[in-house]
């Protein structure tokens, strides 16, 4: 980056209450291990604004009834809840309809729907789906899962060294038998942004449809579904500061109107009779069974607190951390960084000379600095580097420069440990 | 950083920087591969048995710290030992960094291993070598353990 850009970015977020935002997260005002937690591990997952908290507390507390079915008071406004978040969530992805947001557990159910409901029943042996060498393992099993199902052929877009796809064999992989293109807008283990516009561009000038695996982006960027011209984008709430075990599938709604439902319950259906049942209309075809009430609702409340704050806004400080976090990393002898992309979003995956990421991340934990050491779900982007694992840190928008100095601290002294 | 200067004892760095009985032995009678393959440690254990007594006992391979100076402390402690002092000992480490049964006391310089119980994450890293070691006299040649 220039230093005019450095400049502009950081004006961006000038008004950035680092403080304040930091008492919206409770879980952050700790001492582990009797130093201050430095939780550095977002891309598990994110940690809860009491706004979620309260917002989850509120509705278990006041409004907390089953939706759709009852006629009294809290099943209205239970219903209104989790409609309303609907609502939010599809405002957040800038999707057309309600009907074209689906509530799910999360990502992986979500991608695991569109593989069974959508790609299954209109697949044939030797038709192709399409995924990258960069992504995490719930956009490769299920897929895999198809191909053994159908006796489909999962296709590879490769990977190049600095973490970025390599695009240019892209026209070729993208033929009369793809069914679909399957690709992570983030890579959890690397960082690396696709440019995943120009390759729904290309892959809808064949009409092949995409799905897109948003569970790394939403936190770190804003998202527009019909922007990007995608037919499918999942994401996982739990990792953009919602509770656990709910999540979104957007899907275009002529597709999700002709696929068939991906469970079988109540609340997905019309009518039911042993000869015969009506399935419900969208986006309730897709929602078997109660679903995780209190976790839309909570859904919702991140949602409106990432936009009260401007998800540009908090883009921008947080992409500061990982640039500032990279320099620091680049100048220690020793210290080598996985994932160069020149296009990344909070991921800072590192390895210590001579030291196993695991113990790496138990000293590291040791001194309060909470990171991931392992594999991330990416076994094949581990392989491609030859190694078995990777210490990753990852970034939020209420991390704190404080918090790559400590991470720059527990390096050092894992170094020293070591020496 | 007292629980962690007992975990990473100078003692397990240096078996970790200078493994003992690091070593194929060529005309080994017992040998097994162990693996973690969520974190990719692997090891290869080799074991000569003369009648019931262990003459040799040696390793290869690559893992974190732990996960090497145990293997390399167990080499050390089961040379000359009987298979049935073997299988007490193996069930002992065991016990000591699970708390199966009560838990118990390691012995000798094994002892440097214990702080691995107060890192729940990490006893599967420790007890890798011995799992593979026990698969070895059983004549079981590969063994996956995992940490994740």
């Amino acid at each position: 980056m220039t230093q005019t850009e450095l400049q502009t970015m950081a004006e961006s977020f000038s008004d950035f209450d680092i403080a304040a935002i930091r008492r919206d997260f409770p879980v952050l005002n700790q001492e582990v291990n009797g130093h201050p937690l430095a939780y550095l591990d977002n891309a598990a997952s994110s940690q809860k604004p009491v706004q979620v908290i309260e917002a989850v507390d509120a509705f278990y507390r006041h409004d907390n009834a089953n939706i759709h079915r009852g006629v009294h008071k809290l099943s209205q406004r239970a219903t209104d809840a989790y409609e309303g978040a609907r609502s939010k969530v599809r405002d957040f992805m800038g999707a057309k309809s309600d009907k074209e947001i689906v509530f799910v557990r999360g990502a992986t159910e979500a991608i695991n729907l569109v593989a069974q409901s959508f790609v299954r029943p209109q697949i044939k042996p030797g038709d192709e789906i399409l995924i990258s060498h960069t992504e995490h393992h719930a956009n490769i099993v299920p897929w895999q899962m198809v191909c053994e199902q159908t006796g489909a052929k999962l296709k590879v877009i490769p990977m190049t060294q600095s973490g970025e796809l390599e695009l240019s064999g892209l026209d070729d992989l993208l033929n009369e038998r793809t069914k679909i293109l399957a690709i992570g807008h983030v890579s959890n283990a690397l960082g690396t942004v696709n440019p995943i516009k120009d390759m729904i561009a290309k892959a809808k000038a064949k009409s092949i449809p995409v799905l897109v695996d948003g569970a790394q982006a939403v936190p770190h960027l804003k998202v527009d579904v019909q922007d990007l011209d995608c037919d499918f984008y999942v994401f996982s709430g739990h990792k953009m500061f919602a509770p656990t075990g709910i999540g979104a599938l957007y899907g275009r709604q002529d597709l999700l109107e002709a696929m068939p439902p991906y469970q079988g319950g109540g609340d997905m259906i019309l009518s039911v009779s042993f000869s015969h049942t009506e399935y419900n209309t969208l986006p309730y075809k897709f929602e078997a069974g109660t679903p995780h009430i209190a976790g839309a609702v909570g859904l919702g409340a991140a949602v409106d607190y990432m936009q009260s704050l401007g998800i540009d806004k908090l883009a921008a400080y947080e992409h500061h951390l990982l640039e500032i976090a990279t320099a620091e990393l680049e100048a220690l002898d020793g210290v080598s960084i996985i994932g160069t992309a020149k296009d990344k979003a909070s991921v800072l995956s590192f390895m210590i000379e001579d030291v196993h990421p695991h113990d790496i991340g138990t000293i590291f934990d040791q001194q309060g600095v909470a990171i991931r050491a392992g594999h991330h779900c990416a076994q094949p982007v581990m392989e491609f580097y030859g190694i078995a694992a990777t210490a990753r840190a990852s970034f939020a928008f209420y991390n704190t420069e404080q918090e790559v100095a400590a991470l720059v601290d527990a390096i050092k002294t894992t170094q020293e440990m070591f020496a | 950083m007292s629980d962690l200067r007992d975990l990473y004892q100078q003692v397990i760095l240096d078996h970790k920087k200078n493994p003992r009985n690091f070593r194929e032995i060529e005309d080994c009678n017992h040998m097994a591969h162990g693996n973690n393959p969520l974190c990719g440690d692997a090891l290869v254990v080799y074991v000569k048995l003369n009648d019931d007594v262990i003459e040799d006992v040696s390793f290869q391979g690559s893992g974190c710290a732990i996960s090497v100076a145990s293997a390399s402390l167990m080499t050390e402690m089961l040379k000359g030992r009987t298979m049935e002092e073997a299988e007490t000992l193996y069930d002992n480490v065991h016990k000591a960094l699970t708390g199966e049964d009560g838990g118990a006391e390691l012995e000798g310089k094994l002892e440097v291993l214990g702080g691995v119980k107060e890192f729940p994450a990490r006893v599967k890293c420790a007890t890798l070598s011995w799992h593979t070691v026990h698969a070895a006299m059983d004549n079981e040649h590969d063994i996956s353990v995992t940490t994740e």
